[in-house]
């Protein structure tokens, strides 16, 4: 394999926007989590979910953070890294990118700081309209990316001068492209689905050291509560959106499934080795008939395989298709998680079943490894094109040398490893005090300075800061 | 009536881009600033009279940069790959900065110092790198059919690291005026200390940089009256406004700190920014891409650009709105003591 420019961008493009795309799935759900659970304080004034609030919205603000952080990246790799993409897009899609900053980024950003330092500056109803904002923000982020994201999936609305330059020719059909819709609700259940189950088994881990803490027991029901439901909805919206890829990328769909000829009847492969070389598979485990039923509705239907595509054409077939399995895995994983979380609830023994609340932690960073396998569908799923059909990815790169890339690759590999094993760490230590020991007070999540009442308490010296 | 949109959007963005220049450039100068923090203490205090607005204020790079691909698509194409090291380099310094602001809550004891460290690191670094990303941009860009074609270190050259210089100390000339104005006792009288140091060092740099970049191309000499040896006064007394104002923002500040006010520093470096950017961009306009491309020739389709400018009539206002209520909500002095929260 040689490692120049294209391939080099493509592995730092591939890194940056995998390790991005874990933190906003999550604050997506948390700041919504935070919302509801401001928003039933205020109605109930039960401080249980105050403390709740208190507690993760410590955990969102380190999240938060570093889904900025490493944001902004995405917003220059793509001159950096895809000039020759952004000058072809932009008359199409610039305008979702500007609209994505002018509605959510500014929103999320102004109203973070009220929401985690304005308790004392603003009343109770201002506050709790600033996290609204902020969790209002958040979904609007996901809308202009995924409308822009599903305009390269199935390009729709524009048209090609003759000097090759693009132009949009109806807004509309830009922004919502037929397969819009579908991948916004596929995604945005991924976030809140992602968020449960970090919220459940966060407060699983707190219930198997404290079974009496009553924040965590509601807190997990609270969870079960929505991956229970959501994840069944998210089998069909998913299922719904395969239904697209089909109709839009029958390239993709048939290296989804390993499907190399095209026929009627096509077989389910539960596991398959796919060999692009061979253009066959080389070993697979496979349910008859059951292909064509699961991906067009009918046992007998006709369904492409990947030959009727020059080879050049074909997009990566075992990575695709390993990481659609894993997706889906996953995400029977979860349901079959919510049926049962929901039978122990209702027969009210929750907190006595150690073996589901260790279930819930393990099952804890599922969405995450679900939403980067999804992704990783997504997006191999689409080669060898940038926009499905219009422009090629290795058209798409800038004049950078293979140098220039392989440094900041392994710079972003480097500071990117720090970040993170701090971050989950912090966030790792905040599971571990719980939701008691933060107290009802709104942080001093500053730290105490010397002279201050409670200095003495402070649980480490401190060397310098 | 028809609107000039590229032109407008040439606004737009430079306006967004002296926001980012002037907001994060105060939270970027206390990160220059905090190894010099007398405690522990102070460094928190110093990062408490940003940390509720900083985030916002980093948008303003994002609209800056979203905002010049989604209006000047080939500016941005053309640009990014020439200055690729240098707009890494800020990338990956801000990220250490960014989360340097909860990461310090959390660390103990090494992890805290490390983070304190990183902090100004990623303060200087960011800085520095966009220092040389701007003297890049002055000193031209060699485009070949509207592409980058020069080499990956053509913008590092004397007159970069002369203009990265110039804004470590704008930045830190901004950060120190905000200590003064936002802070009391021992850390303000240490940030008025810091200020005086930096406004000298930004009154040289600023009279270095003016005189460098006078030679870095013959159309800035020209715009600024200087032909073939000759000097045209009229020409100079047209663009004279621009240096007056950066030398009234340098005599506010002086005058400030002689006077030990708290806001008037702070107003005057402001001012010293809007001189220099106004300076700078009076050298290569109508230029986006200096002495190669022009902001009609970068720009959007104007359907992209006539679409976009609609959200802008309606969420700017909105936008400079919320940004200002938040501000004002965190008005004040801020005091060890009395906490933060």
């Amino acid at each position: 394999m040689h490692f120049d420019a294209l391939l080099l961008s493509r592995l730092q493009f591939a890194f940056t926007i995998a390790f991005h795309i874990i933190f906003p799935s999550f604050t997506i759900g948390l700041a919504s989590f935070l919302a509801v659970l401001e928003g039933l304080w205020l109605a109930t004034k039960n401080d249980t979910f105050k403390l709740l609030y208190l507690f993760w919205v410590k955990i969102f603000a380190i999240s938060f953070g570093m889904g900025v952080v490493t944001g902004v990246v995405i917003s220059y790799e793509i001159g950096t890294n895809w000039s020759a993409f952004a000058a072809a897009a932009a008359p199409v899609i610039g305008p979702l990118l500007a609209f994505e900053v002018l509605t959510a980024f500014f929103l999320e950003a102004s109203f973070l700081g009220v929401m985690l330092f304005g308790w004392r500056k603003v009343g109770p109803k201002l506050h709790f309209a600033s996290t609204s904002l902020v969790a209002f923000g958040t979904v609007v982020s996901a809308f202009w990316i995924i409308s822009a994201n599903s305009w390269m999936q199935d390009p729709s609305g524009f048209t090609t001068l003759h000097d090759g330059t693009l132009r949009a020719t109806d807004w509309a059909r830009v922004i919502f492209s037929p397969t819009f819709p579908i991948r916004l609700i596929h995604m945005i259940l991924a976030a809140f689905l992602t968020t449960s189950l970090v919220v459940g088994a966060a407060s699983a881990w707190r219930l198997l050291k404290e079974p009496s803490e009553e924040q965590s027991e509601l807190a997990l029901r609270m969870a079960i509560g929505m991956f229970a439901i959501v994840a069944p909805l998210q089998l069909l919206a998913g299922d719904a959106s395969g239904k697209w890829v089909l109709q839009a990328q029958p390239a993709k769909l048939a290296a989804i499934e390993a499907f190399w000829d095209t026929k009627p009847s096509q077989a389910f492969h539960i596991a398959a080795w796919p060999d692009r070389a061979s253009a066959s598979n080389r070993w697979e485990l496979s349910i008859p008939k059951l292909g064509s039923l699961i991906t067009a509705g009918d046992v007998n239907a006709r369904v492409q395989g990947l030959k009727a595509f020059a080879p050049a054409d074909r997009p990566p077939v075992a990575v695709v298709f390993w990481a659609f399995r894993v997706m889906v895995g996953l995400g029977v994983a979860m349901i079959a998680l919510g049926f049962w979380g929901a039978f122990l609830v209702w027969r009210g023994v929750l907190v006595h079943s150690p073996l589901f609340l260790r279930a819930c932690v393990a099952m804890g960073p599922a969405g995450f490894l679900a939403v980067v396998a999804g992704w990783i569908v997504a997006e191999v799923g689409r080669q060898p094109f940038v926009i499905y059909g219009v422009l090629r990815t290795d058209q798409a790169l800038s004049p950078v040398s293979g140098g220039e890339v392989s440094v900041s690759l392994l710079s972003f590999m480097m500071i990117y490893a720090v970040i993170f094993s701090f971050g989950v760490l912090y966030i790792l230590r905040l599971i571990a005090k719980g939701p008691v020991a933060g107290g009802l007070e709104p942080a001093p999540a500053m730290a105490r300075p010397p002279g201050y009442a409670l200095a003495a308490l402070a649980d480490e010296p401190e060397r310098d800061g | 009536m028809s609107l000039d949109l590229p032109l407008i959007w040439t606004c737009i963005i430079a306006v967004a881009v002296l926001l980012y220049v002037m907001l994060d450039g105060f939270d970027l100068g206390i990160g220059i600033l905090f190894p010099f923090a007398g405690s522990p203490a102070e460094r928190d205090v110093m990062m408490n009279t940003v940390a509720p607005v900083w985030d916002g204020n980093e948008t303003w790079l994002v609209l800056g940069g979203g905002g010049l691909f989604a209006a000047f698509p080939l500016a941005f194409a053309a640009l990014m790959p020439a200055l690729y090291i240098p707009i890494t380099a800020m990338l990956l310094s801000l990220i250490l900065r960014g989360v340097a602001f909860e990461f310090r809550l959390h660390g103990r004891r090494q992890a805290r110092a490390f983070w304190t460290g990183a902090f100004a690191v990623g303060s200087l670094g960011a800085t520095l790198a966009q220092g040389l990303v701007l003297g890049g941009f002055i000193q031209g860009v060699s485009l070949r059919n509207g592409r980058f074609a020069g080499a990956a270190f053509d913008w590092l050259t004397p007159y970069a690291v002369l203009v990265a210089a110039g804004l470590v100390a704008g930045y830190a000339l901004l950060g120190a005026s905000w200590l003064i104005w936002r802070t009391k006792d021992a850390l303000h009288d240490r940030a008025r200390r810091w200020a005086w140091s930096a406004l000298a060092s930004v009154a040289l740099l600023l009279l270095a940089v003016s005189i460098a970049t006078l030679f870095v191309h013959p159309r800035i000499a020209m715009r600024w009256g200087e032909h073939e040896g000759r000097v045209d006064l009229l020409q100079l007394a047209r663009l004279s406004p621009i240096p007056i104002l950066g030398a009234a923002g340098l005599g506010i500040s002086g005058l400030g700190l002689l006077r030990r006010a708290h806001g008037w520093p702070f107003a005057g470096a402001v001012l010293v920014f809007i001189s220099g950017y106004l300076g700078l961009a009076a050298g290569f306009f109508p230029d986006i891409v200096p002495y190669s491309m022009t902001f009609r020739q970068a720009a959007n389709a104007d359907n992209a650009l006539a679409l976009m400018l609609i959200a802008v009539v309606v969420l700017l206002p909105a936008i400079i709105g919320y940004s200002l209520w938040v501000y004002w909500i965190f008005r004040g002095k801020v005091t060890p003591d009395a906490g933060y929260h």
